[in-house]
């Protein structure tokens, strides 16, 4: 445990000062992940912590411009709770509503779960599917890269020295779309995906028009299949067409074999979960009121 | 290198000099001597440590103290007012909630910051509300029983 420097900004232009003044200097939010790493013996806690957590303005959920935009402090509580992200980004309240303990949804962060930027993450591979973006900002200005962008592999983010994440920005669906993400878990509460999948299916005409799968906890990062997503474009959203879809992850699924599950289970159950969800996505593109969140209603553990 | 601070607990304030990485439970056990609050785990996988932040729930344990400063502070401590046990106190007693006892601080804090956002939930809502906490005597149906009991709600 270090005796370090506890620094509290008030603002985020002093956030982003202190950053580049203090080498080695990390943000805590919640700290649900920084604070437990420590306690696990991961790693020690950073001789200096810059805390945001009441940093104004950057907890926002709001529509602009027909996006949704997240501030990067807004909590999994507020995410799961809100109305417009229920509503048109479902997937992304399906995963946050199952993030930790209703303790750790009340102070860990959007912006935290992309930073700490585990491959086991639940929001990543909804905001893939929906092809958020996020907003870094440095001392020189912001840049903004798409999510997948982001992750440089467990644990490592693409973000300079200095620079912090400040929103997500996330485009709206089409119409006729429905989203959903699920996990597999062993415990219902302050458990990550053994395995998980998030899906976006658009449906026009009863058939398919677009659809995009990610894939949790099978890659070093979140991964997009593009074989599961070509399986379903143009078809109808058949049980069988589905789960020749969810047959089809392989692609992208290369997993390997920790303390929670070998890489031949987790090759076995993602396809179980890409065929979840993206059932459930597609039942929600037609209207059916799937209850959040979906892991629960579609075979999590009670 | 100690920051000053000042942790408003149980309605008291207490000013405090802490080292950067002094977690909440640690100085709610130790400078402050309320040990209700207890360390499980350490890991945030019990709740054992759960205390009340501005109403919310959160695992002292994982919590910077200093991320505390200023910010309401319930422990279980501060649950009976004058003498008289908190209705979930009652409750879990009532129930026979408590066997070891050990889980039971957490657990009261969790019920209470789910009663304070909905004082009529459903079996399957107390139960996701105390999914952080872990109990290794009871089975938890006592505890279920006991929250759906003391729910303001539940005679309505």
């Amino acid at each position: 445990m270090t005796r370090g420097t506890y620094l509290e900004p008030a603002s985020l232009d002093e956030a982003l000062r202190l950053l580049a003044e203090h080498d080695g200097a990390a943000l805590v939010a919640g700290g649900t992940d920084l604070v437990v790493g420590t306690r696990q013996g991961k790693r020690t806690l950073p001789e200096t912590l810059v805390a945001i957590h009441r940093l104004p303005g950057l907890d926002g959920i709001a529509e602009e411009d027909g996006a949704l935009a997240i501030g990067a402090l807004a909590t999994h509580d507020a995410i799961e709770r809100s109305e417009l992200v229920r509503g048109r980004w479902t997937a992304l309240a399906d995963a946050s509503a199952i993030v930790g303990s209703p303790a750790t949804r009340h102070v860990a962060t959007l912006g935290g779960n992309l930073a700490n930027a585990s491959p086991a993450m639940e929001t990543g591979a909804p905001l893939v599917v929906f092809g958020a973006e996020v907003e870094l900002r440095g001392q020189g200005g912001s840049r903004t890269v798409p999510v997948e962008g982001l992750w440089a592999g467990p644990g490592r983010t693409t973000a300079a020295a200095g620079e912090m994440i400040t929103g997500v920005r996330v485009p709206a669906p089409a119409d006729g779309s429905g989203s959903a993400y699920v996990r597999l878990e062993y415990r219902r509460a302050m458990e990550i995906a053994v395995v998980g999948a998030a899906a976006l299916v658009t449906i026009g005409a009863g058939a398919v028009s677009d659809a995009r799968v990610a894939l949790t906890a099978v890659a070093p990062t979140i991964v997009r299949s593009p074989a599961a997503e070509g399986a379903l474009r143009g078809r109808e959203p058949t049980a069988e067409a589905i789960a020749a879809a969810a047959a089809a992850v392989h692609d992208a699924a290369t997993p390997i074999s920790d303390v929670r599950g070998s890489d031949a289970y987790r090759r076995a159950m993602i396809e179980v979960m890409a065929r979840r969800a993206i059932d459930v996505a597609a039942r929600r593109a037609a209207g059916e009121a799937v209850p959040i969140p979906a892991t629960m209603t579609v075979g999590g553990t009670r | 290198m100690s920051h000053a601070c000042t942790l408003q607990v149980n309605g008291i304030s207490y000013p405090l000099e802490l080292d950067a990485g002094r977690t909440l439970l640690t100085v709610l056990r130790g400078e402050l001597g309320l040990t209700g609050a207890k360390e499980g785990c350490d890991d945030s996988e019990c709740g054992a440590c759960m205390v009340l932040v501005d109403g919310r729930p959160v695992n002292s344990c994982s919590y910077l103290a200093l991320q505390a400063d200023g910010r309401e502070i319930t422990t279980v401590e501060g649950l009976a007012k004058g003498g008289e046990l908190h209705p979930l106190q009652a409750a879990f007693l009532d129930e026979g909630g408590v066997q070891c006892g050990f889980c039971t601080p957490g657990m009261l804090i969790s019920a209470e910051a789910l009663l304070r956002r909905n004082p009529n939930p459903s079996e399957d809502e107390v139960r996701l509300a105390l999914g952080g906490n872990l109990c290794r005597c009871t089975g938890y149906q006592k505890i279920a029983r006991a929250v759906l009991a003391a729910a303001p709600g539940a005679n309505a």
